[in-house]
C-alpha cells in the first residue's frame, strides 16, 4: 500500500477550506496549521499566470526528517505515512531544518507536530479531511498500488509534477498542471 | 520571467516568514564542542608524545576548562529542546543515520573522560588537594597507570566531536549552504584551532607557544583554504548553491563573514601569530582572543544564514 494525495492547481481557487478543515479535524492550535496554500505568480505584467496550490507534509518516500530523527520519533507505518510518535519527540528541531517543504513546526507543547494525511480516518477507509471539504474536488487521495483509485486514476490521466524533486525525497504529494 | 510566492493561512512561530527555529543555544554549542574537541586531542596527543614536563598547559591546565566547558554546551543543548522532560529518550536508541543521536552517544562518553583527565591531574596542578574519599585514591592510581589508553581514546572521540558539529549541519540536504560535505572538516579544523589558541592563551612557557603557534598557523591556513574551496563549490553548483553562496557575496551576512571571521578571526590572528615567531613582542591574549570570537562568530553566521537558504519551487 502506497498513500498519495494529487492537487489540481487548475481547479484550486484557494479558498483555504482544506486549512481550517485540518485545524478542526486535528485540534492544531491557534496560529498554527498542518496545510496551507501558496500563490505562485509568474511572468510579467499584465501577462501573468497565478497558479495555486494546497501544501502539506509529502509523506516523502526517502524522508529526511525520519533519517536525521536521534530518537526514532518520526517514523514511517503502513501505506507510508510519516508519523511523530509525540512522547518519544524531544523537540530538538532535526526534523524541522531536514524538511525541505517547511511542513513541520513545533508544538506549543513541546513536541514536533505535522500532517499525519489524517491517519485516523484513513485507516476506516475514509478520505483525510482536507479532501472530504474541498468544495472544487480538486484534493484525490488514495492508495498509488491500487490501479482504480481515484489518485491513481487522475495521475494516470493528467501531467503532474512534485516539489523539488532534486532533493531526493521522493515526495508522494502530486501537483496536477 | 518573474516568479513570486504568496503562503496565505499561515505564520508560523519559528518557521515563517523564514526557518529562524535554531537560534544562540546550538552555534553556542558547535563553539564549545569544537573547543572542547581541541584541548583534548592535543592533550591526547602531547602526552602520547612524552612531553608531559615541557606542554604543562596543553596537558594538564587546559583540560581541567574541559569538564566545564562540555557541561555548558550540553547545558545549551538541553535549552533549545522544546520537549525537554523527554531529553532522556536520546539514550534509549542508537541510530547511526541520524549525526545528533551519535552526537548525543560521543558526548556521553568523552565528558565522563574529560573528567576523569581533568581530575588525576588535580594533585600535580593543585598541591593541596585531596580526596575526600580513600577510594577515589584507588581509583586515581588506576587512571593513572592507564593514562595513555586514555589519551588515545580521546585523540580519537574529539576527532568525531569536531567533525560532528559539522557534519550535524551537513546532514540536513534542505539547506543548501550546510549541505557540502567540507563543513565536517572545515568545523574540524576549525574548532582545533580554537583550542589551540585557548591552550596557548593559558600556557606560560616559550617553548610550548611556539610550538603551538606553528601548529595553529598551519590549522588556520588549511581553515582559509577550505572556506574558499566552499565557496567555490557552491559557485560551481544549484541555483540553489548559488543562492546560498550570495549571503556571503554581497548578501546580508557578508561584512560579518569576511571581516570578523575570515579577516579579525583568521587572517589577522595568523599574521600576528608570524611576527611573535620572527620574534617580535606580541601580546598572547590578543591572537588567541580574536581566534575564539572569530570561531564564536563563525558558527552564529553559518546557523542563521543557513536557516535562511532553502530549495527553490
Amino acid at each position: 500500500m502506497r498513500y498519495a494525495m494529487a492537487v489540481d492547481t487548475k481547479k484550486c481557487v484557494g479558498c483555504g477550506d482544506c486549512v481550517v478543515a485540518c485545524q478542526t479535524e486535528n485540534n492544531v492550535p491557534h496560529g498554527y496549521c498542518r496545510d496551507w496554500i501558496v500563490e505562485n505568480v509568474a511572468g510579467t505584467y499584465p501577462k501573468l499566470e497565478i497558479e495555486l496550490r494546497s501544501e502539506r507534509c509529502n509523506h516523502c518516500e526517502n524522508a529526511p526528517c525520519v533519517r536525521c530523527c536521534p530518537t526514532g520519533a518520526s517514523h514511517i507505518v503502513d501505506g507510508g505515512i510519516v508519523l511523530v510518535t509525540h512522547d518519544e519527540c524531544i523537540g530538538c528541531g532535526a526534523c524541522i531544518e531536514s524538511c525541505p517543504y517547511d511542513a513541520r513546526y513545533p508544538h506549543p507543547e513541546g513536541y514536533v507536530d505535522k500532517c499525519t494525511f489524517c491517519v485516523h480516518r484513513v485507516t476506516d477507509g475514509e478520505n483525510p479531511a482536507c479532501v472530504d471539504v474541498c468544495p472544487t474536488h480538486c484534493l484525490h487521495f488514495g492508495d498509488l498500488d491500487d490501479p482504480n483509485s481515484d489518485v491513481s486514476k487522475i495521475l494516470k490521466n493528467r501531467k503532474w509534477k512534485v516539489l523539488a524533486p532534486e532533493a531526493g525525497t521522493k515526495p508522494q504529494l502530486y501537483f496536477l498542471t | 520571467m518573474k516568479e513570486e510566492l504568496f503562503v496565505s493561512g499561515r505564520n508560523i512561530p519559528h518557521i515563517d516568514p523564514y526557518l529562524h527555529l535554531w537560534t544562540w543555544e546550538i552555534p553556542l554549542y558547535l563553539f564549545l564542542g569544537g573547543l572542547a574537541a581541541g584541548i583534548l586531542f592535543f592533550a591526547g596527543y602531547f602526552y602520547v608524545m612524552h612531553k608531559e614536563r615541557d606542554m604543562k598547559a596543553t596537558i594538564k591546565w587546559a583540560p581541567m576548562l574541559v569538564p566545564f566547558i562540555l557541561v555548558i554546551g550540553l547545558g545549551a543543548l538541553f535549552l533549545d529542546l522544546h520537549h525537554k522532560l523527554y531529553f532522556w529518550r536520546l539514550y534509549t536508541i542508537i541510530r547511526f543515520q541520524s549525526p545528533m543521536s551519535w552526537g548525543a552517544w560521543v558526548l556521553m562518553a568523552i565528558t565522563p573522560l574529560s573528567i576523569v583527565w581533568a581530575a588525576s591531574y588535580l594533585k600535580e596542578v593543585f598541591p593541596k588537594w585531596k580526596w575526600p574519599f580513600a577510594w577515589l585514591d584507588t581509583f586515581e592510581a588506576f587512571v593513572i597507570k592507564y593514562r595513555k589508553a586514555m589519551a588515545w581514546i580521546m585523540m580519537i572521540l574529539s576527532v568525531i566531536l569536531g567533525v560532528y558539529t559539522g557534519i550535524l549541519l551537513s546532514a540536513f540536504n534542505a539547506r543548501p549552504l550546510w549541505n557540502t560535505s567540507i563543513l565536517g572538516p572545515l568545523f574540524l579544523v576549525s574548532g582545533f584551532s580554537t583550542g589551540l589558541a585557548a591552550i596557548i592563551w593559558m600556557s606560560k612557557s616559550k617553548y610550548e607557544r611556539k610550538v603551538l603557534t606553528r601548529i595553529d598557523l598551519i590549522f588556520i591556513f588549511v581553515e582559509l583554504f577550505f572556506i574558499i574551496h566552499m565557496i567555490m563549490g557552491f559557485q560551481a553548483g544549484s541555483e540553489a548553491a548559488h543562492e546560498a553562496a550570495k549571503l556571503f557575496l554581497g548578501g546580508e551576512f557578508t561584512v560579518t563573514f569576511w571581516v570578523f571571521v575570515v579577516l579579525l578571526g583568521l587572517a589577522f590572528p595568523a599574521t600576528l601569530e608570524i611576527f611573535e615567531l620572527r620574534g617580535y613582542h606580541v601580546p598572547v591574549w590578543i591572537p588567541s582572543f580574536l581566534i575564539l570570537l572569530g570561531g564564536l562568530i563563525f558558527r552564529f553566521v553559518i546557523l542563521e544564514a543557513g536557516q535562511i537558504t532553502r530549495y527553490l519551487y
